[in-house]
């Protein structure tokens, strides 16, 4: 007798995990599966190369912002991608000692900075400091966010590379740093391009950070140093307005922002699955 | 003799390897700067209103723009109260979800389990928001706050009117998006655990249930609680999703059903539209004290994690 409750136990306890599993999945099921009924409509050739239009207008598009992710994230990465590899080469090939060790806890740390935090910082030190919002303030805004992201992940993935391909380089009498910059960052490419290709889909969809600082344009972009529409912030304005119109273009965005971003991050997995299966 | 000893100091000094050394270095001092401008420019820019206000911001309950008068006190509720909700609901499901993909799933389907779970995360923000705004808070306001106020409505957390904006669904959508986090820290810290533990519960006669609950779980308690951590610092630092469904009003009430604000949210409403000096000021200082909690949170989070995983000698954290 009591060992069939405890059997029952096992059972249901076994039972209940597997639903949790089926209960995590629902909502990114309904978020796929509603982004891309109610955007897949308002998805033509217009719409991804035009400027917005006024409500009530019919047509228009996102052109704009879909141009204005592109620069702001391209200058994110400007910013923060050699930061982030090179400071991610330091930690794991010199950064065996006390002020390495610190600099990657911090990184660590960063990277749960919230993203809004990130946006203020850009405020005060690029916007304040330039007195106009712009692509730029936004894409330093994004670079805080990448860079921690980027030093951590390439800092593992070089600390994966097998210390007899550094011996057999050192062995020929190639100095330290021919045999980082040609032998381990060479070996470790993959994983500084899968590092890099993640944080960048991360950024790609932040847009509290960008509220503020890129802020937005109804124009075609026109100059680093002016307000950028972004596909993010784009999307929330026409989320919170009342008009049903805009509603359905804040649909059709979000899902040119997740194919975007999902096409990233399934892409970057399947590479590096297959490069590990060997 | 002497253009020889010069030589050979050169060489030492100003060798490729120590050029390459100082390079790469000065980047990953880079890093620390940027910590510390994040501090800096935060703690500088939000000194008027620390000086206004002093202890008072954090107590004051009045947030008026007109009068100059602030006080964050409604948004440090909001953001407690519906990250302490979004734990409440998230905690038991990422447990579940971690014992069931590092103990009970079939070998083939743990990988793409955990990968699509984790594709939640890469979600953004905004897009889980504008679901929030037309899904979910329509779906919590007709099916989940009715029965809630029938059979616990004399609890006053369930008490007033429901309009789907509200504390409830700000706590939810927050719990939807740290599972991800929450669980696969939780499925690394269970992973952790040596086998011959398992072996040990199951030998004197455990069910598998009971290996868990008896032999699994109090190991890797320390990264749980990281996991459960971390997850927390999230919710607290999450910015679009809730301001897009928590309903924006800085009042404490003591129902879910009420609309709530966050420290992110007011930081992302107000901001643009902030003129006075004192206001923005005042903002800042929100994001200051927002930041701080987070690094906290993070750092004694790392320390339950990576403890864990050093005594179990496998990788960092």
């Amino acid at each position: 007798m009591k060992w069939n409750k405890r059997k029952l136990t096992d059972r249901i306890m076994s039972g209940m995990s597997a639903a949790c599993v089926i209960i995590a999945i629902i909502p990114l099921v309904s978020i796929l599966y509603t982004v891309t009924i109610n955007g897949i409509s308002a998805i033509n050739l217009d719409f991804l190369t035009q400027l917005p239009r006024p409500v009530g207008e019919p047509g228009g598009g996102l052109g704009n912002a879909i141009q204005g992710t592109f620069i702001v994230v391209g200058i994110a990465c400007f910013i923060g991608l050699p930061i982030g590899i090179l400071s991610g080469v330091y930690l794991s090939e010199y950064g065996n000692n006390r002020f390495g060790r610190f600099v990657s806890f911090v990184a660590d740390i960063l990277t749960g900075t919230p993203s809004i935090v990130a946006g203020m910082f850009a405020y005060t030190f690029v916007v304040l400091y330039f007195k106009s919002f712009s692509a730029f303030a936004g894409g330093v805004a994004l670079s805080v966010l990448m860079i921690p992201i980027v030093t951590r992940t390439t800092e593992e993935s070089l600390k994966l590379v097998p210390g007899s391909i550094k011996e057999a380089s050192l062995a020929l009498g190639i100095p330290k740093w021919k045999t980082t910059l040609y032998i381990v960052i060479n070996t470790g490419k993959s994983g500084i391009i899968t590092g890099a290709l993640l944080a960048i889909a991360r950024i790609s969809g932040e847009t509290a950070p960008l509220l503020f600082t890129s802020f937005g344009n109804m124009f075609w972009a026109n100059g680093l140093d002016k307000p950028i529409s972004t596909m993010p912030v784009q999307i929330y304005t026409y989320a919170i307005t009342p008009f049903p119109d805009w509603h359905t273009k804040a649909w059709a965005g979000a899902l040119v922002l997740i194919v975007l971003i999902l096409v990233l991050n399934i892409g970057v997995r399947f590479v590096t699955r297959r490069k590990y299966a060997m | 003799m002497k253009d020889r000893k010069l030589s050979f100091f050169l060489k030492s000094k100003f060798s490729g390897d120590n050029i390459f050394e100082g390079a790469v270095g000065l980047f990953a001092i880079g890093v620390l700067i940027i910590a510390l401008l994040l501090f800096g420019e935060l703690y500088l820019e939000s000194g008027l209103s620390r000086n206004a206000f002093g202890f008072g911001f954090l107590t004051g309950s009045i947030w008026d723009p007109v009068s100059e008068v602030f006080g964050a006190l409604p948004f440090i509720f909001g953001t407690l109260v519906s990250s302490f909700l979004a734990l409440v609901i998230a905690v038991p499901f990422s447990l579940g979800i971690a014992i069931y993909i590092s103990e009970l799933a079939p070998g083939k389907l743990r990988a793409p389990l955990s990968f699509i779970i984790e594709l939640l995360a890469a979600i953004p923000s905004v897009i889980i928001g504008l679901w929030g705004i037309f899904i979910l808070a329509p779906f919590i306001r007709d099916y989940l706050a009715p029965p809630l106020s029938t059979y616990l409505g004399f609890l006053p957390l369930f008490q007033g009117p429901m309009y789907g904006l509200s504390m409830l669904t700000g706590g939810v959508i927050l719990a939807i998006m740290i599972i991800p986090i929450t669980s696969s820290i939780s499925k690394e810290a269970i992973q952790t655990v040596p086998i011959y533990q398992k072996e040990g519960a199951l030998a004197l006669g455990a069910t598998g249930w009971e290996t868990i609950r008896m032999s699994v779980l109090p190991y890797a308690r320390s990264g749980i609680f990281g996991a459960v951590i971390l997850g927390f610092g999230r919710a607290i630092g999450e910015t679009m999703a809730v301001t897009m469904v928590i309903g924006n009003s800085a009042r404490i009430s003591g129902s879910l059903f009420a609309p709530s604000y966050t420290m992110a949210s007011v930081i992302a409403n107000e901001f643009v539209e902030a003129t006075s000096k004192l206001y923005i000021s005042s903002l800042l200082e929100i994001g200051l004290l927002l930041l701080l909690v987070s690094v906290i949170i993070n750092i004694i989070a790392r320390i339950l994690v990576s403890k864990l995983l050093r005594v179990e000698g496998g990788g960092r954290a």
